[in-house]
């Protein structure tokens, strides 16, 4: 077990280190939204949220 | 008229040219899929430890930052894609087999497979369609990342079930935000690699399908 916390220690250290540098990329570049941008992204994710709802009382 | 056709032929090239990236991209990634489900039965026949699912994860990231970004631009960028798939799918061989094993196990993992292609074809179908910039939420996207890795890390030492469902909750919208994201770059020209657009694409997926896999084994019973 205390195996697994290390590698999985060592994965997430790695993973920051991966994330880190593109997180600044696009703090500092994203085009701002306009309107309706978010209305646009923010659908297909509720959507998203309503078939793992739905998964799970399949499987219940 | 003369400057109509200009922009008329430049966006003409730039149309052709990222549909063939999108076409590359949905071709390759089939295929490092179909490989990584060869992978992973490998790893069920053989039996491989669960502790061999970090490993391959720690030896895909390490692949990820230090080979593909150098070997994207040339063939062997192929080579070391399909090492990295094949990798992630032989770990997951391991985790497979665990679930297998549970009462509710196969039903667990078919569902999880079926909606991990209803999320990733769904989206990318939106994007394609839609063709909408989802750029936007490229730091959006990153600081949520970063925020599930500290709480994927600390979890490692607090073991709650509670937090592990919410990070798998996490990853999966942040993995689906990234499909948008990634999509409708290869569709308006921000990405012309399609090996780097694979890579991407792929670990959406498979992030989506560990973080389906966990949250169904636990909410249907089976810890």
């Amino acid at each position: 077990m205390e195996w697994m916390q290390i590698l999985g220690l060592i994965a997430g250290i790695m993973m920051l280190f991966i994330l880190w540098p593109a997180y600044k990329h696009w703090s500092a570049n994203s085009p701002k939204a306009e309107k309706g941008d978010w209305q646009a992204a923010i659908l297909p994710l509720a959507a998203v949220v309503g078939l793992v709802i739905l998964l799970i009382m399949s499987v219940r | 008229m003369n400057r109509y056709e200009n922009v008329v032929a430049h966006s003409g090239v730039e149309v052709v040219s990222s549909n063939k990236v999108l076409k590359n991209t949905y071709l390759l990634l089939s295929a490092t899929l179909g490989f990584s489900a060869v992978m992973a039965v490998v790893s069920m026949v053989i039996g491989v430890p669960p502790i061999m699912y970090i490993a391959s994860v720690i030896g895909a990231l390490v692949l990820g930052i230090f080979v593909l970004p150098r070997t994207a631009n040339s063939s062997k960028g192929i080579g070391v894609i399909f090492l990295i798939t094949g990798l992630l799918g032989f770990g997951l061989g391991s985790i497979l087999s665990l679930y297998l094993a549970l009462p509710h196990g196969p039903q667990v993992i078919a569902t999880a497979f079926a909606g991990t292609g209803i999320i990733f074809l769904g989206l990318s179908g939106y994007a394609l369609t839609s063709k909408r910039d989802f750029s936007f939420m490229g730091g959006f996207i990153f600081a949520g990342l970063m925020v599930v890795v500290l709480a994927m890390i600390a979890n490692l030492f607090l073991q709650m079930p509670a937090l592990s469902l919410a990070v798998s909750g996490g990853i999966i919208l942040l993995m689906s935000a990234f499909i948008l994201f990634d999509t409708s770059r290869i569709v308006r020209g921000g990405e012309t690699n399609y090996i780097m657009a694979t890579y991407g694409l792929y670990l959406s997926i498979f992030n989506i399908f560990i973080s389906l896999l966990q949250i169904l084994g636990i909410m249907g019973g089976d810890e």
